[in-house]
């Protein structure tokens, strides 16, 4: 957003003294909240984008928004089957059209008979539609070879991030030394940062090692944890898994390891889990949290507390818009559940299309159903090309000089390690910017690409990256690939 | 090296313990009737195993939920966002043109031509213009500024109070408890047509002295429960003596109101598609409009948004068809049938008031009634033994005995002493005489047993 001369003018053009709400009055968490996904870069790009359609001269053409994990704004097709069955949801009377094959129609017509009025446009139960929570459970369990799951521990939510905030909200407590501290990683996904922010609460960072693929290390919780009860009460482990913004996805091993630590030091585990079906590399495989703390036998099943989450806005869907997912909840005390639900039931309910959605992506066509060719095709050609854009991503950056690329193991986007020359850093300094900032605006002014600074999601003092996304089709990414490898050069070249 | 000691238990003692909760938690009072809620789940349970009870179904009429209730969703609405999810329907001639050009024009808008692409955090920008141009005209010309309207998937020291009006809404009072502030409750005037007193405001903000710093007030038009219309002079001739108070209302009011006033009085007006004639609860569409909010505070509010990603797209779509509804000439064009909820209205007025035991306000807008209940003392008395306040008691029975579901006033707050309970009139009306007859012969009976 442009800003006038704030102290004298609106952005409606009246003098604004003596207010009510200002930045001194305000909620002063505020002030702390930051969401670098949508920052000013991006702010910047969509000027751009406008000032472009106004017919202004650049050496580009198009904007391409390699910030966000937005598939279908890069041109990803929509999964014909689930767009069919909301297609049937929101306008019923096409249950009659012969055109839409029967499997969606079942589907159709079993989800808006658990619908209020047989409509998707009354409201659900807070927790969310009953049988579609049947239908995660039941999900779950496939999924975790056949270890229960209890429908009433499924919560659905307004995308992944609703339920993250919502738990975090029933956690953090405490004043001073005993304000709650909450683990995360660095580098991060800003949602989190941002939402401790606004809690109050005391991040707590542990530093994924970049030389060993983002690996996590039990040593290096262990040193953050320690640290931080000098000065708060941890009680939240927070682990992203496959990894955002760096792609790692935990072994089997790690993720047993991270379990008997949060037993150990008595955390909490958050586990968002919402790009469980991007894992791309060879000898990688999706670990669920839940499946390995069953697999520990009941010393830990029956004890470590744990919230999972997931999400219909990544993995082979990309449904963003739709603000689908749900968590579940573990060995969580009934009494804090009954909480749990009016806490929910004052924000109402989900949007119920994406709760459609949700049921669509656990309960997807079978073999022995219509839909189930075409459907199969379309997911696994869109798993496909985001394993060969993770490798043709890796492989490019790999050869630039002053780029490292960790592979992509799994997720949506690449974090390149960058290094600038001091020159640059210096000029970062004097224009009042980070300095990763400072090359991505300008990679953004010449070039038309738009990526996130790697300040956004933390990172170890004196490094840089950038998060860029892996989404765009094949084609425009290897133009894409080229133009930042050339756009370095020159950089580093022009500040050597 | 742990100091077991010094720590307090994390883990293993129960989330319930007071002081390892979120705050969050303890600020939730108990306001919700579980009791009743729970019960209802159960019969609708029992109901389907085909145990026999002197009803057929539960009518559920607790809630504000047109559709929930029955009530058909506009064409036009539905067949849009079928056609946005699924554009292959463009190909056909079976929809509407008006349909498949209001289709094509909103995919144009969405990023990759997909209803499933993130948006713009405040909204898609199409969408966003066309509120402000909504909001214009509805104001008669007053202007509005799309940089000021949020789209939202529906509505969220020293300690900061708001002023809420009782009866009030009770998600409101839950939001604010849970955002750790203060409500200061000013009680409307029943008597006279549940009217905003500025006395009673003024008793209000004096008894916050010393307890919060009052910073907001919160105004609901029409009123829910209430339905009830504010007294244009009283409200706002008071707003020019204390004209530092933030206020929730009509914009255009406020402009009318002309400078200073129009120029500084904060504002934030809120609506939403799940009322009115679009009635889409479950769709979560809705927007606020901030006047008068200072610039740099304007850049949080994006940045706090902007966390959340953005609003549900078909929310956002059903806000866009409700700005801009089909007009007359188009092929959708067809008057919603707004006759049903004034007859709604009126036969509610008239039967309860010819009751004795029941007394009711005019509702004047808004989509339920609050009628009062006159009960026995022995009434009272019984609902004292069983734990229940007396309009809890009430509702419980009367979901028994007549398979009636309706919301106790006391979840919304109540003058000491009185009952109420809150009913949605927004169904249909045949559906309405249903309720009206179970609901008297139950009262009848009711108030012979505690006579």
């Amino acid at each position: 957003m442009l800003r006038r001369d704030l102290h004298n003018e609106a952005v409606n053009g009246v003098p604004c003294r003596g207010k009510v709400l200002t930045l001194d009055t305000m909620n002063p968490n505020v002030k702390r909240v930051e969401y670098a996904v949508r920052g000013p870069i991006v702010q910047r790009a969509v000027q751009i984008e406008k000032e472009l359609r106004e017919g202004a001269k650049k050496p580009f053409t198009e904007v391409i928004k390699a910030n966000i994990g937005d598939a279908h704004a890069m041109g990803q097709k929509p999964v014909t089957f689930l767009r069919q069955v909301l297609a049937l949801c929101s306008y019923p009377e096409l249950l009659e059209d012969n055109k839409f094959p029967e499997d969606a129609k079942k589907r159709a017509r079993r989800i808006l008979g658990a619908c209020g009025g047989q409509s998707i446009g009354a409201y659900s139960a807070s927790q969310g539609i009953e049988c579609v929570r049947q239908d995660v459970a039941r999900y779950i369990e496939k999924r975790d070879g056949g270890i229960p799951s209890n429908p009433d521990n499924i919560y659905l939510s307004t995308g992944a991030s609703d339920a993250i905030v919502t738990m975090l909200k029933l956690l953090v407590c405490g004043e001073g030394r005993g304000r709650t501290g909450v683990m995360i990683s660095i580098p991060q996904y800003p949602l989190y940062s941002a939402a401790l922010a606004d809690l109050g609460a005391v991040q707590i960072n542990y530093y994924l090692d970049e030389d060993k693929c983002w690996s996590l290390d039990i040593k290096e919780l262990r040193r953050a944890v320690t640290e931080a009860r000098q000065h708060c009460n941890p009680r939240v482990l927070c682990i992203i898994n496959p990894g955002n913004p760096t792609g790692q996805v935990q072994s089997r091993q790690c993720i047993e390891d991270v379990i008997r630590f949060a037993k150990e030091e008595h955390l909490f585990l958050m586990a968002d889990e919402v790009y469980q079906d991007n894992v791309y590399a060879e000898g990688c495989a999706f670990h669920s949290f839940k499946k390995v703390l069953f697999e520990m036998g009941p010393e830990y099943s029956s004890t470590v507390e744990m919230a999972s989450f997931h999400s219909t806005s990544k993995c082979y869907m990309g449904e963003c818009g739709f603000r689908g997912g749900y968590m579940e909840v573990i060995n969580l005390d009934p009494e804090v559940k009954a909480q749990l639900i009016k806490l929910v039931s004052v924000r109402l309910c989900p949007p119920v299309p994406g709760q459609a959605l949700l049921d669509l992506v656990v309960n997807p066509p079978q073999p022995d159903e219509p839909s189930h060719t075409t459907f199969m095709k379309e997911r696994t050609a869109v798993l496909a090309a985001l394993a060969e854009k993770a490798r043709l991503t890796e492989q490019v950056f790999n050869t630039v000089p002053g780029i490292t690329c960790n592979p992509v193991q799994g997720a949506m986007y690449t974090f390149p390690r960058i290094t600038l020359p001091q020159k640059a850093i210096d000029k970062a300094k004097e224009a009042g910017q980070v300095p990763d900032m400072f090359y991505c605006m300008r990679l953004l002014e010449e070039e038309g690409i738009c990526l996130v600074p790697g300040s956004g999601f933390g990172q170890r003092e004196g490094t840089f990256h950038f998060r860029m996304t892996i989404l765009p089709p094949t084609e425009k990414l290897k133009i894409v690939l080229q133009k930042i490898r050339d756009f370095h050069q020159r950089f580093t070249q022009e500040f050597s | 090296h742990r100091k077991w000691s010094e720590r307090k238990v994390t883990i293993f003692t129960p989330m319930s313990d007071q002081q390892e909760t979120g705050p969050t938690m303890r600020r939730l009072s108990q306001l919700e009737s579980v009791v009743l809620w729970n019960r209802a789940r159960q019969i609708k349970r029992e109901l389907k195993q085909g145990v026999k009870k002197p009803y057929r179904e539960v009518i559920d009429i607790s809630w504000g939920d047109p559709q929930g209730g029955g009530i058909k969703p506009l064409s036009f609405v539905r067949q849009v966002l079928a056609a946005c999810h699924y554009p292959q329907l463009l190909n056909s001639d079976k929809l509407p043109e008006d349909v498949r050009q209001r289709a094509e024009r909103l995919l144009k808008e969405c990023a990759g031509r997909s209803t499933g692409s993130y948006t713009a955090t405040q909204g898609i920008p199409y969408i966003v213009k066309g509120i402000s141009e909504f909001i214009t005209r509805r104001d008669g010309g007053v202007p509005s500024f799309p940089n000021n309207i949020y789209i939202s998937s529906g509505s969220h020291a020293v300690k900061t109070g708001v002023l809420t009006p009782v009866p009030c809404y009770d998600k409101v009072n839950m939001s604010i408890r849970e955002l750790g502030g203060v409500t200061i409750p000013y009680y409307l005037h029943e008597d006279q047509g549940w009217e905003l007193q500025i006395e009673e405001l003024n008793r209000a903000l004096e008894s916050a002295k010393g307890v919060c710093n009052p910073v907001a007030l919160y105004v609901m038009n029409p009123g829910n429960p209430t339905g009830s219309l504010p007294q244009r002079r009283s409200s706002f001739s008071w707003l020019m003596r204390v004209n530092d108070l933030e206020f929730v209302s009509y914009k255009k009011v406020l402009a009318e109101m002309g400078p200073p006033i129009s120029e500084t009085v904060e504002l934030a007006s809120f609506h939403s598609a799940s009322k009115g004639l679009i009635g889409e609860c479950g769709l979560r569409g809705g927007y606020v409009e901030l006047v008068n909010v200072d610039p740099a505070v304007m850049e949080y509010i994006y940045k706090l948004f902007s966390t959340d990603s953005c609003a549900s797209v078909p929310g956002q779509i059903a806000l866009n068809l409700m700005t801009h509804p089909p007009q007359p000439g188009d092929p959708s064009y067809s008057l919603y049938n707004e006759t049903t909820l004034i007859h709604n209205v009126r036969r509610v007025f008239e039967v309860l008031n010819s009751v004795p035991g029941f007394s009711c306000q005019p509702v004047e807008g808004g989509g339920f009634a609050f009628p009062r209940l006159h009960l026995p003392l022995n009434a009272i008395h019984k609902a004292k033994e069983a734990g229940m306040q007396p309009d809890e008691f009430y509702c419980v029975r009367l979901l028994e005995e007549s398979g009636l579901l309706v919301n106790p006033g006391w979840n919304f707050e109540q003058k000491e002493g009185t009952s109420h309970f809150r009913m949605n009139i927004m169904i249909k009306e045949e559906t309405l005489e249903g309720v009206l007859r179970r609901l008297v012969s139950f009262h009848t009976k009711f108030m012979k047993e505690f006579s």
